[in-house]
């Protein structure tokens, strides 16, 4: 499964990655090129390095034929935060564009989860949290221009560890529609079928939906989250090292169920895994220190990074 | 047997061999037989000594820790035993009889009056023990200096001897409110009473809620209110009921807080002739108890008397027992 994802990939995405070829060549000589072997960077480049030289005009072209810049949903602008004296992000500038996926990657502490946290206002929830600049969601100032409960039902967060309510698997996902006012069985019943669908789960939770949620696996619980995470219907979805819990089989089933959920939803991801990332994702962030170090288009960083401290992560040379 | 010999030698003979080549390439010499260092030397020395001191003291530690239990258990129910030999005997119907006169001494009017008390001051102390653990836990910034000052003063007042509650409660509600001896003003004690350990029982309920189920609430959009009920509370109420159960034996038990504030007539409040009842002084059953023993002359009767209360504080624990069971099964099935 692994394996068909990652040959799967590089060929989606081909062009957007020759445009990063280039402007990696004007921008800086690529002195860690040749390290880049070692790790994932190495599977991609097999597939893609020969195109490169083959053709260069042709997918030159295509990727801006093919690159209609998607709409951005949201972004992240001079974003400084704060825990009490330490900084934990530092002028960070981001955006997320629409019905894609971003994964933010980096070393443990890097600020990618303080990040992800502070697109949904968890953070808030920090005492000592101090957030400086703008978090834009579809132009509105997600500080303060939105509330911040309509804003985390915009935009919905899936955690680490999976964390369905000590309920049944019915009333996990009514709750997030019944907070917002739908009290009709009916229109409940709807929304959960309908949530659990999308999350993949249907059919092996349709008969078990007044059992209780703790009674699942690893990675039913986490499905049953992503499904009560959509339930809300959320723009955006956040994922926090979503699969980190989870053995590879589940994590393949969300892999695969993240790449159906960015048709309707803008998805933001942070990983440890950096052939996830690679995977499941369009774009990616590296974070070190607080700093956000680079961001492009997921193959530019895995086969071109501007920066060496990039290729050294992507190469897992650290990290 | 001697297959098993040559297969121990093999193995040592393997292991020296290893070790020496090990030693040798690191070249490392351990000042001691070449092959082992120091510290396996040091090991092998004390090894032996050190593993019967080992056992000795383990077979000690055992029979101490094993001897606690058995006189735990041991004293609990000669306890028991000691009140059901003398008690059962003389629990008689005319000990239940509906009034009270000297000669019946029944202890029915108490009864009903321990737990008419215990109810109310359950009534009230439960709600706002709870409310303000619920407060201290979940709304009140973590960490705050207010948050320590109540928790510092709840763990205070536990320890409060119940002689002093009741001076309290005598000084406050019977004299200075004017409620004189009553129902209401030794159920209004109690409250005062229970309501750290409610408190602190339910705090300690919400601090092991993990966090992720608030995490869960705030991020589906949730407000704070509907996350800590909807969320937090549920999975915190055994612990909370717990905590109720072990107030309600205080209550019931206490003698020395109410013999100063609501008195010790055994009657049952006038209920029939309206809410002035709460205004009566009653009796509950461990006063009760302590009256008839002081007396000296019906001490037959006080151990029937403590074998009832000793079944009612048993059948209360039950039943709070049976209610956690059947909701904590309610959360995992």
């Amino acid at each position: 499964m692994n394996n068909s994802l990652l040959e799967k990939k590089p060929a989606t995405y081909l062009p957007k990655r020759q445009g990063g070829v280039k402007a990696g060549r004007t921008v800086s000589p690529r002195v860690l090129k040749p390290a880049t072997g070692g790790f994932a960077g190495g599977a991609v480049k097999e597939h893609v390095a020969p195109v490169v030289t083959a053709e260069p005009g042709v997918t030159a072209a295509l990727a801006t034929a093919s690159e209609p810049a998607a709409p951005v949903k949201m972004s992240v602008r001079d974003l400084n935060l704060y825990y009490r004296d330490f900084q934990a992000l530092k002028g960070i500038n981001l955006e997320f564009p629409q019905n894609q996926v971003t994964a933010l990657i980096g070393p443990s502490g890097c600020g990618k989860s303080t990040l992800l946290k502070s697109l949904n206002r968890m953070n808030d929830l920090v005492a000592g949290c101090r957030v400086e600049g703008e978090i834009i969601l579809d132009g509105q100032d997600a500080y303060r221009d939105v509330d911040v409960n309509s804003l985390r039902r915009r935009v919905g967060m899936v955690f680490q560890q999976p964390n369905p309510f000590p309920m049944s698997v019915y009333d996990n996902v009514a709750f997030g529609p019944r907070t917002h006012g739908v009290k009709k069985r009916a229109d409940l019943d709807d929304i959960v079928e309908q949530s659990l669908r999308d999350a993949a789960i249907w059919d092996e939770l349709k008969d078990r939906l007044k059992k209780n949620a703790l009674g699942l696996s690893g990675g039913q619980q986490q499905r049953l989250c992503i499904a009560r995470a959509l339930a809300v219907r959320p723009e955006v979805l956040l994922m926090d090292e979503a699969t980190s819990a989870l053995d590879p089989l589940s994590t393949a089933k969300i892999e695969d169920l993240v790449g159906e959920l960015k048709r309707k939803y803008t998805v933001v991801m942070v990983t440890h895994n950096m052939l996830q990332a690679l995977r499941v994702s369009d774009q990616t962030a590296f974070f070190l220190l607080g700093e956000m170090v680079e961001a492009g288009s997921t193959d530019d960083i895995f086969t071109n990074p501007r920066d060496s401290r990039t290729a050294d992560y992507v190469a897992g040379r650290f990290g | 047997m001697s297959a098993k010999m040559t297969r121990a030698c093999a193995g040592a003979g393997a292991g020296d061999a290893a070790g020496g080549g090990a030693g040798g390439g690191a070249g490392a010499p351990a000042g001691g037989s070449g092959a082992r260092d120091r510290f396996d030397v040091l090991l092998a020395e004390h090894g032996e000594r050190h593993q019967q001191k080992r056992r000795v003291a383990a077979a000690l530690l055992r029979l101490v820790v094993r001897a606690g239990a058995v006189l735990t258990a041991g004293v609990l129910l000669l306890l028991i035993g000691f009140i059901l030999v003398n008690g059962v005997p003389y629990l008689t119907p005319s000990l239940f009889a509906w009034e009270y006169t000297s000669t019946n001494v029944s202890l029915m009017p108490a009864l009903i009056n321990t737990l008419l008390m215990a109810g109310l001051a359950l009534l009230m102390a439960v709600p706002v023990g709870v409310g303000s653990a619920i407060y201290l836990v979940e709304y009140a910034p973590r960490g705050s200096r207010f948050v320590a000052l109540v928790r510092t003063t709840t763990e205070t007042l536990q320890g409060i001897p119940s002689i002093i509650y009741g001076l309290f409660g005598m000084l406050f509600f019977v004299t200075a409110l004017g409620w004189g001896l009553s129902l209401l003003a030794g159920a209004c004690t109690l409250a005062i009473m229970v309501l750290p350990v409610v408190m602190r029982t339910t705090e300690e309920a919400l601090h092991a809620v993990p966090d992720s189920y608030r995490e869960g609430g705030f991020g589906l959009g949730a407000g704070r209110l509907r996350t800590v009920f909807c969320c937090v509370l549920p999975s915190a109420v055994p612990g909370i009921l717990g905590g109720v159960v072990l107030a309600l034996g205080r209550c019931v038990g206490e003698v020395a807080a109410l013999i100063f504030t609501a008195g010790s007539i055994a009657q049952i409040p006038q209920f029939a002739e309206g809410a002035a009842a709460l205004f009566d002084s009653t009796r509950t059953l461990a006063v009760h108890m302590y009256v008839l023993a002081s007396e000296g002359l019906h001490v037959n009767e006080t151990y029937a008397t403590a074998v009832v209360l000793l079944v009612m504080v048993v059948v209360l624990n039950l039943a709070a027992a049976a209610v956690v069971k059947k909701m904590s099964k309610g959360a995992r099935s």
